[in-house]
């Protein structure tokens, strides 16, 4: 595995690369999201580089999906700013975010259930692609090239996971494929959308030590082979050792320590968010 | 999905017949369940009384001497009571009792229970007089039930009746599946002959075959009892031949692949447009009309699949787009408007239509696109009657002329080539016909395309749809205008085949019976829409329009509700079921049925995706 | 509820956002226009502003006023009894139940039959408290009767499907009903029996009408034993239960099948006590009757919050008193003729508006644990 190296990413499929070195490609300012009187999220300042793989780990009810579905416009921010490479989201709805380049998984499986692999796929290139009913109607010459288009870099997205998700599993409804297969599934539609970072929320959980260690190994390709930026909020801390770059731990809504893997899992203020609250110790 | 999985299942075994026990002995019933589908079957035939179906019906024969529809009304429930008690509920691994004497002394006696209502009623038709709620507490009723004789006889006929028919029902169950196929086909041919008649009748005249149906049909209506025995004797023996063959071409045109199948389909779809242009011109006025108005209900009904079918949104004010369609129509074309008529020719305002109707369909989508469904489904419905009552009111009168409406238009003209009008029903269907190939195209395209895949994805799970890059809103809202534009089209034949409109014809029910024909034939599919359509509008009528059995006009609305609620507890996919539709209702039972026959992946065993292990693909 | 979409900055995005903005804006001002232009015509008919949309402005008179007013309120009570229906039904169950306004028009119905019978008994006259008191009975049970037995056959099994296939099939059951009514009793409007003058006319002292004040308490009364059956016996508080979390409900013990029958009876009795109402205040009743008062009905338990007993009867008030003051105080300032034929479409506007701006209701909305983001 190249995961922990932090070696410069390869050229990426189309994403130009920053300017600016020292930017970050994602950053928040004092993000805080409130649910009635509880701070899910409390004035967190959190930002991921281009190129980089951080986990984001924490006791249950720390704030990480909050986090994710702050960034994603799913959840209403109270206060504080995000910005994408250097531009705020705020007030943009979740379908601009994808659009700027944010794609997401979720910690609970949420396929099209009923479509096929295939168009589970096709479907998420939606914000990259133009053609509208009047190309569909007349059938133009733009509308089949994008229809082709449209097909084959979903059909190239799907062979990232092997062979897997391809062959007779293209027209094959969502819900028949395997727990890990699904989950599979979920990373190929945030690809899908051509993004410039992807949000992995547990993207093992539910996986046999086999499927867990495999899936591992991809998440580092995902940087390595197609240049993405990557947040995984994860509970397996094998998994977090393997693939961070950096390690952020969120308790109450608040960051607690940061650092590579080493630094973080000896930090005092981590064993006792982990151990102190007597909640999960992974 | 049944197509996509092989017939046989290998050794899981899981659709494999299971093993039969012994039948059981007659008297060993389930005499609640019995007593109770008895109670059903008799409260459904007293209320069938009550309603006069069977005295209005008596009218309509189906066989000659032998059997009204009035009587078929009453007669249908204690066999569809005796056929149900016997019904077994399959348990996995379970042993079914073979059918026997058990099943047909079950279907007696629950049919007499049913019968049994009618008894009561008779009793209570000659002692007490009820008529003062119930409008058809008539004598007429009560000689009808007692076929003219004293009231205990009909006590006891209708007692026996019930258990003979309901025994009937019951046998139908020792019927081996291809007797029973073929007994079914010949009650459909004789049914199907006898409620197409005015059609069959008409369409013989044009082609002077009368010496035909003169053969098969009585001269007062009804098919004569020797043609009925020798069409059930023929469809019979048809049904017994040709068991299997549909399904064998069926599967055969499945299997072709894809330019050999694409070239089946345009081939399937030619014969049938050749059909449908040759039909009319043998038809009288009478079926050119009913082919009109059912052509413009297929036209409505495609707008709407648009909207529920493909995107998922419930509207039920869809007979707003209708009513705005065929009131700008009419303003832009009628010399009698009250406040602007520019008399356009049909062709031009139909773009002004399509233009006015697209922007109320943003005007309505835009507040509610962002609802709930079911708030969404409500709040639609409050806009289709608020048209209504503003064309109704006296406030814009002067617009559109109130309760009075707008009269004279003119007829379709095209292109100065012909005038469509009413006066000419054939002419009306042309048109109507290719605005239907028109709406069929534009749905078939547009479910095929990227707004297509976006439309399905937003009625999957619209939050995960926007995280994934869709604008839910617009997609939405195109659909809405979409599906405004297909209906205004609609709207605009409509007005210029009735040359009026009146606030009247677009009542919300109209809104309902397009939505009970959308969901009876199947969402999502555009040949399930359409048949759906062409059957109940065809036989049943629309809102206002007389179907094939036009007897049935003072019922068809309680049928339409009654069809709705039935549809939704036992097929809620459709005749027609579109195969992403009934995934989605029956997801559930699909998985485990393909766990059951081994086609879902286990974890565990995960190989890297050679294949299923038990099923090849296909 | 939404689950999508973000409002922090509180500017408006797309164009829809845009247009619905334009949208709120535009009804706000009709309003406070209309309003204004009324009070304007309140002070002094000739004053401009009155004339300016409308020459033809009078004003109402103070009795007109506080007939219009007392109306609206007796209406409203009756929309509310229709309206806790709706909001328990969507409290416990999560969807519509269409068919609920169909259950008061059998209310209304039966009280018809069974007035005329006693009036053909010569009771109605002799003893009129009496009579209504048992037409009242008969007609709670008999609207019990269909509300249960329409959860029976048409909704409990599809317990647990998407929630638009029990709405329509709701929908179903109501066009059966209506078209039931017309083939069972005919389609012509049919007429209540004669009722005493001290309910017909106006009392010289307080200057209103027997019937709306016979209307406001029997509502009153009923909502007070409504709300002490829901919030202090154990049947209510298993309703309640069911309602916050059905699954959670069951394994605390509690007959969740046992619960909803008794939440559509409790929904259908208030129903048929509503229906009698109608026939007092109208006195006429056809198959058509539940249409209209089933959506007011509903957009009142919307505007009360779905799932609040008592904003279900706060929103009915409120719906009863906007249909009956809202056309002469908004619409007919601004110059639009025949405005008594605009109540329906004013009321459906009402619901409009109410979802457009408050979709939670005046006092928020209480919904089932899975119906909540």
């Amino acid at each position: 595995m190249s995961a922990t190296n932090g070696t410069p990413p390869a050229p990426s499929t189309g994403s130009p690369t920053n300017g600016d070195g020292h930017r970050p490609l994602l950053e928040t300012r004092d993000l805080s999201v409130d649910f009635g009187g509880l701070h899910a999220l409390d004035r967190l300042d959190f930002e991921v580089h281009e190129g980089e793989i951080v986990s984001v780990i924490g006791p249950n009810g720390a704030g990480k999906t909050t986090l994710f579905n702050a960034i994603t416009a799913t959840v209403d921010v109270s206060a504080g700013d995000i910005l994408f490479e250097g531009a705020s989201l705020m007030g943009l709805d979740a379908n601009r975010v994808t659009a700027r380049g944010i794609a997401r998984t979720f910690q609970n499986v949420r396929l099209f259930a009923n479509m096929t692999v295939l168009e589970n796929v096709m479907v998420s290139q939606h914000c990259r692609t133009r053609q509208h009913a009047f190309g569909a109607l007349f059938y133009t010459p733009s509308f089949r090239r994008e229809e082709t288009e449209i097909r084959e870099r979903a059909e190239k997205v799907l062979s990232f996971f092997g062979s897997r998700l391809v062959g007779y599993r293209f027209d094959q409804p969502a819900f028949t494929l395997s727990y890990a297969n699904r989950r599979r599934l979920e990373i190929a539609r945030a690809m899908a959308t051509q993004p410039k970072l992807i949000l992995l929320d547990e993207p093992v959980a539910g996986m046999n030590p086999v499927e867990s260690a495999e899936l591992t190994g991809m998440i580092g390709r995902l940087r390595d082979e197609w240049g993405f930026a990557i947040v995984v909020i994860e509970h397996h801390m094998d998994v977090v050792r393997e693939v961070s770059d950096r390690v952020v731990v969120l308790d109450h809504g608040t960051k607690i320590a940061e650092g590579d893997y080493a630094e973080v899992s000896t930090d005092p203020r981590v064993i006792e968010a982990y151990l102190g609250h007597g909640t999960e110790a992974s | 999905m049944t197509a996509t999985l092989p017939p046989e299942t290998g050794a899981a075994g899981a659709s494999a017949e299971p093993p039969l026990a012994a039948s059981r002995p007659a008297l060993a019933q389930d005499w609640r369940r019995l007593v109770r589908m008895g109670a059903v079957g008799a409260v459904a035939q007293v209320f069938i009384a009550l309603s006069n179906m069977p005295v209005r019906l008596d009218e309509r024969v189906i066989v000659k001497p032998v059997l009204s529809l009035g009587y078929l009304t009453l007669l249908i429930v204690p066999f569809a009571a005796g056929h149900r008690v016997g019904h077994q509920i399959k348990r996995e691994g379970m042993p079914q009792h073979a059918a026997g004497a058990h099943e047909v002394a079950g279907g007696a006696a629950c049919g007499a229970v049913a019968g049994g209502g009618l008894s009561l009623l008779a009793v209570l038709l000659a002692n007490f007089d009820l008529r003062e709620p119930l409008v058809n507490w008539s004598p007429m009723l009560a000689e009808l039930l007692a076929f003219g004789n004293a009231t205990r006889f009909a006590v006891v006929i209708w007692l026996l009746i019930g258990a003979a028919v309901g025994a009937l029902g019951g046998g139908l169950r020792l019927l081996g599946p291809r007797t029973r196929r073929a007994v079914v086909t010949m009650a459909l041919a004789v049914g199907g002959a006898a409620v197409l008649e005015p059609l069959v009748v008409d369409l013989a005249e044009g082609m002077r075959l009368e010496a035909l149906t003169d053969r098969l049909y009585a001269r007062r209506g009804g098919i004569n009892w020797t043609s009925a025995l020798g069409l059930a004797a023929g469809s019979g023996i048809l049904a017994v031949l040709g068991r299997g063959r549909i399904q064998q071409a069926r599967a055969h045109i499945a299997e072709l692949e894809g330019a050999q199948r694409t070239r089946t389909n345009g081939l399937l779809i030619l014969a049938t447009a050749a059909v449908l242009i040759v039909l009319p011109l043998f038809a009288g006025k009478l079926t050119n009309e009913l082919l009109a108005n059912v052509g413009l209900f297929v036209l409505l009904a495609l707008g709407l699949n648009v909207v529920v079918g493909l995107a998922g949104i419930l509207d039920l004010g869809y007979v707003a787009f209708f009513a705005v369609g065929s009131y700008s129509a009419a303003v832009l074309t009628a010399a009698t408007s009250p406040r602007i008529n520019p008399e356009l020719p049909w062709l031009v305002a139909l773009i002004v239509v399509v233009i006015i109707t697209g922007l109320v369909g943003l005007f309505i989508g835009a507040p509610v696109i962002r609802m709930r469904g079911d708030y969404l489904a409500i709040v639609t419905l409050g806009f289709g009657e608020i048209i209504r009552l503003l064309f109704l009111s006296d406030w814009l009168s002067g617009w559109f002329g109130g309760s009075q409406g707008i009269t004279k238009i003119p007829g379709a003209g095209i292109f100065g080539l012909t005038d469509v009008a009413g006066t000419d029903p054939r002419r009306v269907f042309y048109l109507v016909l290719a605005f239907c190939a028109l709406a069929i195209y534009v749905s078939w395209r547009l479910e095929r395309s990227r707004l297509g895949r976006a439309w399905m994805a937003v009625r999957e799970d619209e939050t995960v749809a926007e995280a994934m890059g869709i604008n839910t809103v617009n997609v939405k809202l195109l659909a809405f205008v979409v599906g405004a534009v297909l209906g205004s089209f609609s709207g605009a034949i409509f007005s210029a085949k009735v040359g009026s409109v009146f606030p009247n014809s677009f009542l919300i029910l109209v809104s309902i019976v397009i939505l009970v024909v959308v969901i009876f034939g199947g969402m999502g599919n555009i040949v399930g829409v359409i048949a759906g359509s062409a059957v109940l509008i065809g036989v049943l009528g629309g809102p206002k329009q007389p179907g094939l059995l036009a007897e049935f006009s003072e019922f068809k609305l309680l049928i339409y509700g009654a069809l709705l609620i039935w549809m939704m507890l036992a097929r809620p996919e459709g005749l027609i079921p579109s195969v992403r539709r009934s995934r989605e209702l029956h997801q559930q039972e699909m998985a485990q049925d393909a766990w059951l026959k081994g086609q879902v992946e286990d974890d565990n065993h995960d190989d890297g995706g050679s294949g299923p292990q038990a099923t090849p693909a296909t | 509820m939404m689950g999508i979409g973000r409002a922090k900055s509180g500017a408006p995005r797309t164009g829809v956002d845009w247009f619905l903005t334009f949208m709120r804006v535009a009804i706000l001002t009709l309003v406070a226009v209309g309003i204004l232009a009324f009070i304007a015509q309140e002070i002094d008919t000739d004053n401009p502003f009155a004339r300016w949309a409308n020459p033809d402005a009078t004003g109402l008179t103070g009795a007109q006023f506080r007939g219009l007013i007392i109306s609206g309120v007796a209406q409203g009570c009756m929309y509310g009894l229709i309206a806790l229906g709706y909001s328990m039904v969507y409290g416990v169950l999560g969807f519509i139940n269409f068919a609920h306004g169909e259950v008061f028009m059998v209310g209304a119905m039966t009280g018809m039959i069974t007035s005329n019978k006693l009036a053909d008994a010569g009771l109605w006259e002799s003893n009129f408290i009496g009579s209504l008191i048992f037409i009242v009975i008969v007609s709670m049970i008999v609207c019990t009767l269909v509300a249960v037995i329409m959860e029976r056959v048409a909704y409990r099994p599809l317990r647990g499907s998407p929630r638009l296939i029990p709405l329509i099939t709701s929908i179903g059951v109501s066009f059966f009903i209506q078209n039931a009514s017309i083939v069972l009793l005919g389609p012509a409007a049919k007429a209540y029996p004669d009722v005493p003058d001290w309910v017909k006319d106006k009392h010289t002292f307080i200057q209103i009408e027997g019937s709306r004040i016979l209307v406001v308490v029997v509502a009153a009364v009923s909502m007070g034993v409504l709300w002490y059956l829901v919030e202090h016996t154990k049947g209510g508080k298993a309703m309640r239960a069911v309602a916050e979390d059905a699954e959670i409900a069951a394994l605390m013990g509690i007959n969740v099948n046992r619960t909803i029958v008794k939440v559509f009876a409790v929904g259908g009795a208030m129903a048929g006590l509503a229906g009698i109402l109608w026939g007092i205040l109208f006195r006429s009743v056809i198959h058509t009757t539940g249409f209209l008062p089933g959506i007011k009905a509903f957009s009142a338990a919307v505007v009360g919050g779905i799932g609040h007993l008592g904003g279900a009867m706060a929103g009915g008030l409120s719906i009863g008193v906007a249909e009956s003051v809202g056309p002469l105080l908004i619409l007919e300032p601004l110059g639009v003729s025949g405005v008594s034929q605009l109540r329906d479409a004013v009321a459906f506007a009402v619901l409009i508006g109410v979802l457009l701006l408050r979709p939670a209701g005046i006092f928020g909305e209480r919904l089932p644990a899975e119906d909540r983001t």
